[in-house]
């Protein structure tokens, strides 16, 4: 659904990519991760046409990013974005349907408003919306249409936690339309719990990529015995039988056996080098 | 072709969003405002000068025609206020619609909408312009509907100052467009009422460099209403409005206070059409090459 080739781009005297290739299959959810000016908006501009890449292509449902065809095919939620303050929920659904050339009409705006938690908001101005609101509705008008990528940069920033399991649901249920989605976030439990893969970017580069699993590394075997816990470093889950049967010969008792494993925050913490943004 | 319709309903959608965000943050309302005390200053100074007229005789009066006189001199001065008003809405219809909107996120939701760059751009300048270029020909109407019945004068043409003032205040939403490719909101402003500004002087000074027979200065003005054709259409408007009157009052009358009435040459039309295409073709190249 997107290929991204070689991706470079240069402001002035930075380089804000450096060479990125990354792929999003169709109805696959791909995360983002990395610290700020790392590049992740970048790449989603660029995949929705708002910026040029300086080199490499890009390609959106086999058509070049930021032409027509790719436009129609995605929908896109910026990191930071506004929606004039006079429009309501409604005016401002209505206005991209139109835009976007959707012939959902009431029924489609109802639906996606609904899906936000914001079916009671309809006649609400966005200017007396909070900003968590605010952010539902930009995800709402990023469905508009059926997209078939969605590109949502930061879209949980906003939300309380409430808000945050609304968008989870939300993205289960585009992925189960087949809809493929670029999420780009900093909360990496969150990323974890929806994405198939992940790629972090440091410095406008992918330094590690693979699957929240597959980013998962082996640290070892802890069994709570009845002297006590014993950690086993270096061994990996296939092991775990073979320590259980020698404790128990040995006349422990065993009560809990867990396979420990680096998590994401780990991973991303290694490849970024645990540096502030 | 159903393609081309979508893009024409998705552009229409943006002229209408433009006309509404106008109305709805009360922009409409602020001007009719200001428009009203305009109209009612007007109407009071119309009567005020015709009422003088009528009682008293100025020596020399078989040579001029007096009313003539104060009514292009008094319409003069609403041509003036018309084409300024004019260009404060037009201002104010396209301040932030490139660099202003982007910087306030409120761009890139829209631009990345199949519509496209270059038809987002011409609709925004397009409802700016209908609506700026309406309200100045309203603005006019009312004016000479007020000279007409306060003073008993009309101007020799009727239609064809009001449609020059119109299609200046056009070309000033074009320019202010353009500006907003370049410049965030404030320093849009500011430029464009500057470029406003920088008209009305070479206008003026047109009109001294006629008065002092310096060819300099009328040189000067004449190269202003290349660069800056709403000036030469203002100019033009002015003139009209007098062109037919001869003799002493004749004369009088083309040095009027509020700018030099200066007749165009025939090809102004066309190059002020050329120009605003070209103003608006610029700025959509290089919206379609700028990072949002």
């Amino acid at each position: 659904m997107f290929v991204g080739d070689g991706l470079r781009k240069r402001y002035g005297r930075s380089e804000a990519l450096r060479g990125v290739s990354l792929e999003v299959a169709d109805g696959e959810i791909v995360g983002l991760l990395g610290p700020n000016g790392a590049g992740k908006s970048t790449l989603a501009k660029i995949a929705c046409g708002l910026v040029r890449p300086s080199a490499g292509a890009a390609r959106v449902a086999g058509h070049r990013a930021g032409s027509p065809p790719a436009r129609a095919a995605i929908g896109y939620l910026a990191e930071l974005f506004r929606f004039p303050g006079w429009a309501s929920a409604e005016e401002v659904m209505s206005l991209h349907q139109r835009l976007g050339g959707s012939t959902g009409g009431a029924a489609e705006r109802a639906e996606l408003l609904d899906l936000v938690g914001l079916a009671d908001a309809a006649r609400t101005r966005v200017a007396a919306m909070s900003k968590g609101m605010q952010q539902r509705l930009g995800i709402a008008q990023a469905l508009i249409g059926s997209p078939r990528l969605l590109l949502l940069d930061e879209p949980t920033s906003a939300l309380d936690p409430a808000g945050r399991r609304v968008v989870r649901r939300l993205l289960g249920e585009v992925r189960s339309r087949g809809v493929s989605v670029l999420l780009s976030s900093h909360l990496l439990g969150e990323v974890e719990l929806v994405c198939d893969r992940v790629a972090i970017l440091v410095d406008g580069e992918i330094v590690e990529r693979g699957s929240p699993a597959e980013l998962h590394t082996p640290r070892g075997i802890e069994v709570e015995t009845g002297s006590g816990r014993r950690t086993y470093d270096g061994a990996v889950r296939e092991d775990a039988p073979r320590i259980v049967a020698e404790l128990v010969a040995a006349g422990e008792s065993v009560y809990e056996v867990r396979v420990l494993a680096s998590t994401l925050e780990d991973a991303y913490l290694e490849a970024v080098g645990e540096r502030p943004s | 072709m159903s393609g081309r319709i979508e893009s024409i309903a998705a552009a229409r959608a943006v002229v209408g969003f433009a006309l509404a965000e106008s109305v709805r943050r009360r922009v409409f309302a602020i001007v009719v405002a200001l428009t009203l005390v305009f109209l009612a200053l007007y109407g009071l100074g119309v009567n005020f000068a015709f009422d003088e007229i009528e009682r008293r005789t100025l020596i020399g009066s078989e040579l001029i025609d007096e009313r003539a006189l104060a009514g292009s001199t008094l319409f003069g001065l609403a041509m003036f206020a018309t084409l300024f008003l004019g260009a404060v809405l037009a201002v104010f219809l396209t301040i932030g619609v490139v660099r202003g909107d982007a910087e306030s996120g409120l761009l890139q939701p829209l631009v990345v909408r199949p519509l496209g760059r270059g038809a987002m751009l011409v609709a925004r300048w397009a409802g700016a312009a209908l609506a700026a270029g309406a309200y100045a020909l309203v603005v006019y109407a009312l004016s000479l509907a007020l000279t007409s019945a306060l003073g008993d004068w009309s101007p020799d043409h009727v239609v064809l100052p009001g449609l020059a003032l119109a299609f200046a205040v056009v070309i000033i939403a074009a320019i202010s467009v353009l500006a907003s490719v370049f410049m965030a909101s404030t320093a849009q402003g500011i430029a464009v009422f500057m470029i406003f500004g920088a008209g009305l002087v070479a206008g003026l000074l047109g009109q001294i460099g006629d008065a002092l027979d310096s060819r300099t200065l009328e040189r000067l003005a004449d190269v202003a209403s290349y660069v800056l054709p709403f000036e030469a259409l203002y100019q033009h408007g002015l003139f009209l409005l007098t062109s037919e009157q001869l003799g002493l009052t004749g004369a009088l009358v083309q040095l009027g206070p509020f700018g030099g009435a200066s007749e165009a040459g025939s090809g102004l039309l066309a190059f002020a059409l050329a120009y605003t295409a070209a103003v608006i073709g610029l700025g959509v190249a290089a919206f379609a090459r700028a990072d949002l």
